[in-house]
């Protein structure tokens, strides 16, 4: 298999901007592209990430978005879903050996929309579902439930997430919510779908994440320190809630896929240090069981003892998570991103203190985590 | 799952949700210019176009076009169409619409406008009048919102 090399990544910053989706876009793939010293024309082929209608309203982002990409003229594609796809897009590219080099970049201005429950309902079918008033926040909550009664996991477990991630984010640049919470704000916070709390659902944010790929030479020759592309796994369950036990997700068998494409036998001992995208907070712990990194019903236990922390064995969003920015569409890239920079040591602030030879990057959307998705980054 | 002879029952789905999204500086200066009857490009430095409406880079050179260039309000039109049936967005009354490709004096892009002033009803007059490479000039609208509808049309310069 040939490999292929995460060259350099940039972030727009995390606050709300005032830009055009289009300059907004623009100010992040130019940074990409100054700082590995290419212009958009030697770049050889580009995949991006957006949304069309609902997480942008302009609905011609498969025209209109190019320009700030840098794409033009070029072998070109957008990606729907989550833009995790759109690396994965990419690293297949150069594999095929008909290209060197790709970029990849997510976009999206979450400020700009409506927000996510409202876009979320429409992503429940008009006959059977829609009409209940169903969204991702309300699944999630039910999901919850299920995940406190079956395995005892507390709610303080739970907001323990939340203090994680906002703390870490702190030490984030690229990050949206900048704020130091304790386990009492989560759990005074709004029960807005009970079990759930407001503090624990992800925000709304702007977001551009641009990244160059490398085929193993050109990476070799652009950066000393290339990241490698060592695995990928998704999965996507049936669309009815209803039909699937919501603590037995398709992450598992994406994880498998996953880890046997990197070589992985054991991930709890393999993995250095993993990006998990946990739209509410308890998904950060059910997402750990199910990506195999602690027993099933452990990731109450695993989140007390402290391993997952920023200097724990097994750091989980060192970044602040998607609790902290979440650039829905851009976030699973975000991840990638997140999990290539701890593994080059250049996460600054939030560079966690072990050395990081293999990161897992994980993204999820749909109803409780109806799709997922694992990368597997290595040094 | 035998296909239903008549007309199958459907359920009607209309979304609405509200979006509201940023113009940015660039967009923002180039509709101050049209509040006030001005039109502004933007050239870029390295390959020296001007493109009009004012952009914030330049797609070919990917460079930010700083230099703002005030540019004609006469051009040539470059080609044109006539509409003349409705769709969503474009009524009974709306129709006929005479679209055309513009490429202002000075300007290395052609900008999408629609050709007034006349009759416009009676085709074989429209295409009389309309010809591509010919003249043009805007005319604006007295009460301005800061928006491409402030150029009511373009009219045929005789």
């Amino acid at each position: 298999m040939k490999k292929v090399g995460i060259v350099e990544v940039t972030q727009s910053p995390g606050a709300e901007s005032s830009l055009s989706l289009m300059e907004f876009t623009y100010k992040t793939v130019k940074e990409l592209l100054d700082k590995v010293g290419m212009r958009r024309d030697e770049v050889d082929t580009y995949v991006m990430a957006s949304s069309d209608v609902l997480h942008s309203g302009m609905s011609c982002a498969n025209s209109f978005d190019i320009d700030a990409t840098g794409g033009f003229l070029k072998p070109f594609s957008r990606t729907e879903g989550d833009a995790i796809t759109a690396f994965v897009y990419g690293c297949m590219r150069i594999m095929s050996g008909n290209y060197d080099t790709a970029l990849i970049v997510g976009l999206i201005k979450g400020s700009e929309n409506a927000d996510n429950d409202t876009i979320t309902s429409c992503f429940a079918d008009p006959f059977y579902s829609r009409p209940t008033g169903i969204n991702e926040t309300t699944a999630a909550a039910m999901q919850m439930r299920l995940y406190l009664q079956r395995y005892g996991i507390t709610e303080e477990q739970c907001a323990k997430v939340v203090v994680k991630n906002l703390g870490n984010a702190l030490f984030n640049p690229y990050t949206h919510i900048k704020k130091r919470v304790s386990v009492e704000d989560v759990l005074g916070s709004e029960r807005i779908c009970d079990p759930l709390k407001a503090m624990e659902c992800a925000p709304k944010s702007d977001g551009v994440c641009a990244m160059l790929l490398a085929s193993e030479e050109k990476a070799k020759e652009l950066t000393d320190k290339p990241v490698w592309f060592k695995g990928w796994g998704a999965s996507m369950d049936t669309f009815y809630l209803g039909d699937r036990d919501l603590l037995d997700t398709p992450l598992k068998s994406a994880a498998a896929s996953a880890y046997k494409m990197a070589g992985i036998s054991n991930p709890r001992k393999a993995i250095d240090m993993a990006e998990i995208c946990e739209p509410y907070a308890f998904q950060e712990l059910l997402w750990c069981e199910q990506l195999g990194l602690c027993g099933q019903g452990e990731g109450g236990k695993l989140i007390d003892s402290g391993a997952t922390q920023m200097n724990g064995s097994l750091p989980v969003n060192p970044s602040g998570g998607v609790l902290a920015m979440n650039p829905y569409v851009s976030r699973g890239l975000y991840r990638v991103a997140e999990a290539a920079l701890q593994i080059k040591g250049k996460a600054g602030e939030h560079q966690i203190d072990k050395k990081v030879n293999t990161a897992l990057a994980h993204a999820t959307y749909g109803f409780c985590g109806q799709w997922q998705g694992v990368v597997i980054l290595g040094s | 799952m035998a296909e239903e002879k008549e007309r199958p029952r459907t359920i009607e789905a209309v979304g609405t949700a509200p979006f509201e999204m940023a113009l940015g500086p660039t967009w923002t200066r180039f509709f101050e210019g049209i509040k006030e009857e001005k039109i502004f490009g933007t050239r870029c430095k390295k390959c020296g176009r001007v493109l009009v409406p004012a952009r914030p880079f330049c797609p070919r050179c990917f460079e930010p076009m700083e230099e703002w260039v005030e540019v004609a309000q006469e051009g040539t039109i470059v080609t044109w169409s006539y509409i003349d049936y409705t769709y969503f967005g474009l009524e009974d009354d709306m129709i006929p619409v005479v679209p055309a490709t513009i490429k202002l004096d000075g300007t290395d892009t052609s900008w999408w406008g629609v050709i007034g002033g006349f009759d416009i009803k009676d085709f074989d007059l429209v295409a009389k009048k309309v010809k591509v490479g010919g003249r043009v000039k805007a005319v604006w609208r007295k009460e301005k919102r800061g928006c491409v509808q402030d150029i009511e049309y373009w009219k045929v310069i005789e």
